[in-house]
């Protein structure tokens, strides 16, 4: 039960004066219950390797295979892989577009051709578990506020119960409190539900905390795919694409060549205060 | 997908004509489509498709990618010539059925053909080799004498750039939107007429809110930069004409003149 990529070339307006190749042979699996971060500078093809995951886009090259089936084979239920692997968008709730939340939530139960009994129980599990109060499912999405609709949006694609959830840039545009709650969120259902989520994002602290596998990209290839601490040794590689290690890392390098005794394998602020509590 | 449409586009190169005076192209491009519909018979043909070569050889744009601009058309351009191959009047040639080919039907019919796919590629020398930006100029410029009479031209030009720059923005937004349904579930291929339209809400509402979120970011963006209209207001790179423009000018008028001489001689 996993995703795996191989060797998948992608070539946006091919055969024209815009011809450009954003992913350049991805080799890559996606095993049940990992909690996988995706980074890269903009433009490095994070968001068109995602795109492929559940078959929005086709490789010009390469095969996909999901469950052990070769998606690109004919007649392979697209519609179905969909609804399994969820995608939630980059500024998902430009997406909103129902006259209430509730109708809004039940859109992919509704595609999915549940019965309007299982599309409510669906919709009001989804919208509890991301945390929206009850007053707002039958409030207009576009009367709620910027968070609350990205709650409501990300709700949308939960309800159709994906067994992998792909987040593109889910904190873009939130406020801190609004980043954190929304990661938090995305913790909690990885852990409680037992899904596969893979998180895209360009900003190493906002998944360092959280993944437990990081997949960089640059320039349409895979240039790491390690654990964090493995990843962010390699800080100084990491800033010649564009990307930057956290500031922890920066501070256990700065301590050490200082002369403390630390590890800089530290990759979390609470890794990082238990190293330093060390040395006292 | 979307991404795929050219007619419009720009296609960026090094040449002389890219690099000419908008207001040269845009009236070259009137005389070019006046000429096609004065010329008659084959000697005004053969001089506008050497007129017409040598500007897309200028050009430096591949043919290959001009022609492509036509595919949008054909269906307009046989729908229009085998109406004129059956129904113009004349001496007959070929009669079946209940159908007659006429000799004006068949010379209106490769006359409306050469007209129609000339006039595409034509005014796509034009369109590929000017950015809407230069365009917009040039007719601001152009059509300048006529706020004299209380004609709102800079409004006119603003309200087109604008419009041509939302173009790219709002396919970009469309192909998003439509991923984002399609990951739910949405499904815009199937069914009938009537379902395609229903299924077609979920892309429509969200685009509508996003094209005027966008349209009031605008306007907030040029009143804090103090936008006014056009009054007063002055250009960093004002359009100058230059020693080529001249001489492209003169091409054009020797152009007419040749046409209009052959027209009548021959």
């Amino acid at each position: 039960m996993s995703l795996v990529l191989k060797d998948i070339t992608y070539r946006y307006s091919q055969e024209t004066a815009y011809e450009k190749t954003a992913l350049d042979h991805v080799n890559l699996e996606i095993h049940d219950g990992e909690f996988i971060g995706i980074i890269g500078h903009t433009g490095s093809g994070k968001s068109t390797l995602v795109q492929h995951l559940n078959g929005l886009l086709k490789a010009t090259e390469g095969v996909m295979e999901y469950n052990g089936e070769n998606i690109y084979q004919e007649k392979y239920d697209l519609k179905s892989l969909r609804t399994q692997v969820g995608m939630v968008f980059q500024y998902p709730e430009h997406q909103l577009f129902e006259a209430t939340v509730m109708e809004d939530v039940c859109f992919g139960p509704k595609n999915q051709g549940l019965t309007k009994e299982e599309q409510l129980e669906r919709a009001k599990e989804a919208l509890k578990s991301v945390g929206l109060k009850e007053k707002y499912y039958e409030q207009s999405p576009f009367e709620l506020s910027g968070g609350q609709k990205r709650r409501a949006a990300i709700a949308g694609v939960l309800a159709m119960k994906p067994s992998v959830l792909i987040l593109d840039e889910p904190t873009a545009g939130l406020d801190p409190k609004g980043r954190d709650e929304i990661l938090d969120l995305i913790k909690g259902m990885h852990e409680k539900m037992g899904i596969t989520v893979i998180l895209v994002s360009h900003s190493m602290e906002d998944v360092a905390e959280y993944v437990d596998r990081i997949i960089v990209m640059d320039n349409g290839s895979v240039l790491y795919d390690d654990v964090p601490r493995e990843v962010f040794r390699h800080y100084e590689k990491l800033e010649e694409i564009g990307l930057a290690a956290p500031q922890v890392t920066y501070l256990m390098q700065d301590l050490k060549t200082a002369g403390f005794e630390v590890d800089c394998n530290a990759t979390t602020i609470e890794e990082a205060k238990a190293e330093i509590l060390k040395l006292c | 997908m979307l991404r795929d449409i050219t007619i419009g586009q720009y296609y960026p190169a090094d040449s002389i004509i890219h690099k000419l005076d908008p207001r040269v192209k845009l009236f070259g491009t009137v005389i070019f489509i006046i000429s096609l519909f004065v010329f008659d018979g084959l000697p005004g043909f053969l001089l506008i498709t050497a007129f017409m070569a040598f500007f897309i050889r200028l050009s430096k744009v591949p043919f290959s990618f001009m022609v492509r601009g036509l595919k949008a058309v054909v269906m307009l351009v046989l729908i229009a010539s085998v109406f004129n191959l059956f129904l113009s009047p004349g001496e007959e040639l070929v009669s079946f059925w209940k159908l007659t080919i006429t000799d004006t039907g068949l010379k209106n019919a490769i006359f409306m053909t050469i007209r129609m796919v000339y006039l595409i590629l034509g005014t796509s020398v034009m369109t590929l080799t000017t950015t809407p930006n230069e365009l917009t100029d040039g007719l601001e410029k152009a059509l300048g004498p006529l706020t004299k009479i209380h004609v709102p031209v800079h409004e006119i030009a603003m309200m087109m750039s604008i419009a041509l720059r939302f173009v790219p923005i709002l396919i970009e937004e469309t192909d998003k939107i439509m991923k984002a349904q399609m990951a739910r579930g949405a499904d815009f291929e199937s069914g009938n007429l009537l379902k395609k339209a229903k299924n077609m809400v979920p892309l429509l509402v969200p685009l509508f809110v996003s094209a005027f979120r966008r349209a009031n970011d605008l306007a907030l963006a040029m009143e804090a930069r103090c936008y006014n209209g056009g009054e007063g207001r002055t250009k960093m790179k004002p359009l100058v004409y230059a020693k080529r423009d001249g001489v492209a000018y003169v091409v054009l008028m020797g152009y007419l003149v040749l046409l209009v001489a052959v027209n009548s001689l021959l």
